[in-house]
């Protein structure tokens, strides 16, 4: 009796977010499968049914094709990066030095930022005419003449993947950070002492509890970056020639400037399933990091 | 802990130097470029310091002067003032009571894994029907339409983040409380929220930054002075043909602002939050 009372309890307090919920996820995920089964446009009425012609399209479409690698590419060069950069940042962080609490505070900043803010900011350093990266370069004598770092295919993606990891590395190092305080002092000092080196240090004791925190990182940041749209769609639009154009920006084109809300509808499900692969892959790596034990 | 070498303490020093460069430059290149004169920007070679401070395109966006840039900025500013709040406090409105029966019954453990897919969800695969169901109910350009679609986002987002932060909070007191008679309501207003207050802070503040910062929906689901946020105004100036660099370096100066403040005093909570759960990327 009393446990059943309990039971509907709780169900009452979740109903509020179960109907949000449906209202704003569920039935629009769920008119997202209907429409990628039909030729639907943005406006207008209708649709017919054409079954996963818009599937079959897409899939043997050479933009999707290049969409995927371009995506690929921007989330492996961004987020490895990320890591890396991120974890020497923590080593650093966690050594003794005049101005470290500042510096642990200053990490704050690129992640406060908002990333529209962001995007425009390294918009305005990459400037072809009046940008600070030529100016400092040239300055510098590093290039003679000014370049269109955002203009040209050869270093589009590279200028934003530099942006991106300019604001999420230090999210990483802040992760890293918390989890190399979390070593205890009298594990490092017993390794010290058993004569281990700084590698073997790192590799057998610091690591170990590094591991955990760096993986939920990683999966957070890899879906984030395989969603990527803000960024790009401020800095490059998807161009130039194309060169940037990573799958949501394509999606947006699909279905809201050429509004074929059907097969973008469709890309928009691939884009989603891939994620779910990615984000499934991710939790069992975790799960046999977690199970492998410390 | 072991002596460090001389040179191993240079090393760290000149290594803590050039990190704290790279996260301040940018930074405050924005600073300066919004306090610069165009002739300043434009000069080459670069003028890396103002020859004076100009601080008209401060005045500029802040001035309430009918169809002049300020007001469009201002409009913007309040638009996202206005749909962060709303979808705030509905998200918090929602999720409180969802977190809270979560937390107290594992059964309804599911919920999390609802969350965690939800998270995952790219905005793209609800974008088409959301826009649909907004010009349906003559939604699209609304303020209210556009915080009812960040509930999308904040909703089990909050939900997560505040039945991690009731986990803790030891169930006797809720036994003891009921056995004394207490009624769900007080039970939740006497016992639970005043330890639950702090978690509820962070979650606030988290579900308002994400708002402030959403780009997607709002340039999807806005299209005038009417609706338009902040990141919304701010792409467009920079998209735009607008060759007033320094007015756009304003732009973003103000509306990082806000974020940027909260970060700073409110640094602790933040990383632990951002640390403990790995919330927001």
């Amino acid at each position: 009796m009393f446990s059943e009372r309990r039971n509907l309890r709780a169900w009452l307090l979740m109903l509020p977010l179960l109907a949000v919920m449906i209202a704003v996820i569920g039935w629009p995920l769920a008119d997202t499968v209907r429409l990628s089964l039909t030729d639907a446009r943005l406006v207008g009425t209708g649709g017919q049914f054409v079954g996963f012609e818009n599937f079959a399209k897409m899939f043997s479409s050479r933009n999707f094709q290049s969409a995927f690698r371009t995506t690929l590419s921007f989330t492996f060069y961004s987020v490895s990066t990320e890591m890396v950069v991120g974890v020497l940042v923590a080593l650093l962080l966690n050594q003794r030095f005049y101005g470290r609490t500042l510096l642990r505070a200053l990490m704050i900043l690129p992640w406060a930022l908002p990333t529209v803010v962001n995007a425009t900011l390294w918009r305005l350093i990459y400037n072809p005419e009046y940008g600070a990266l030529n100016a400092a370069l040239t300055q510098f004598g590093l290039i003679d003449a000014y370049r269109s770092w955002l203009g040209l295919p050869g270093s589009a993606m590279a200028a934003l993947i530099v942006a991106d990891v300019w604001k999420n590395f230090p999210l990483v190092a802040l992760i890293a950070l918390a989890a190399l305080q979390s070593v205890p002092n009298e594990i490092r000092a017993a390794a010290i002492s058993d004569g281990a080196n700084v590698w073997r240090r790192f590799r057998y004791v610091t690591l170990p509890y590094l591991m955990g925190p760096l993986m939920v990182a990683l999966v957070l940041r890899t879906i984030e970056a395989f969603k990527v749209f803000d960024l790009i769609w401020i800095m490059t639009r998807g161009g130039p020639a194309n060169s940037t154009r990573t799958l949501s920006i394509l999606v947006y084109q699909e279905a809201f400037a050429f509004q074929r809300a059907g097969s973008g509808a469709s890309l928009a499900l691939i884009v989603t399933l891939m994620i779910t692969v990615l984000a499934v892959a991710y939790l069992k790596i975790m799960r046999s990091f977690a199970g492998g034990g410390k | 802990m072991e002596r460090q070498s001389r040179t191993f303490s240079v090393f760290v020093h000149v290594m803590a130097l050039l990190v704290a460069l790279i996260i301040l430059a940018p930074l405050a290149w924005l600073f300066i470029m919004s306090i610069s004169s165009n002739a300043d920007l434009s000069a080459k070679p670069l003028h890396w310091w103002p020859e004076h401070f100009d601080l008209s395109r401060y005045v500029t966006l802040l001035s309430r002067q009918e169809n002049s840039a300020g007001a469009a900025f201002l409009a913007s500013l309040f638009n996202s003032l206005k749909v962060a709040s709303m979808a705030t406090l509905a998200a918090l409105g929602v999720g409180i009571p969802a977190g809270w029966a979560a937390s107290r019954n594992p059964r309804l453990g599911w919920s999390l894994g609802l969350v965690v897919g939800t998270y995952m969800l790219p905005p793209v695969a609800l974008s088409v029907p959301l826009y649909l169901i907004l010009a349906k109910f003559g939604l699209l350009n609304k303020v209210f339409g556009l915080a009812l679609v960040y509930l999308s986002i904040l909703a089990p987002f909050v939900t997560w983040l505040l039945k991690s932060g009731f986990d803790p909070i030891p169930r006797e007191l809720e036994q003891a409380a009921s056995m004394d008679g207490a009624r769900l309501d007080q039970l939740l207003r006497i016992v639970i929220l005043p330890l639950a207050l702090p978690v509820i802070a962070t979650a606030l503040i988290f579900a308002f930054l994400l708002a402030w910062d959403e780009f997607f929906y709002a340039l999807l689901f806005t299209s005038t002075q009417d609706a338009k946020t902040l990141p919304v105004a701010i792409a467009d100036l920079a998209g735009g043909r607008v060759s007033d660099y320094g007015l756009i370096a304003t732009a973003g100066v103000l509306a990082a602002l806000p974020p940027v403040a909260i970060g700073i005093l409110m640094q602790r909570a933040l990383i632990s939050g951002l640390t403990n759960g790995g919330v927001k990327g």
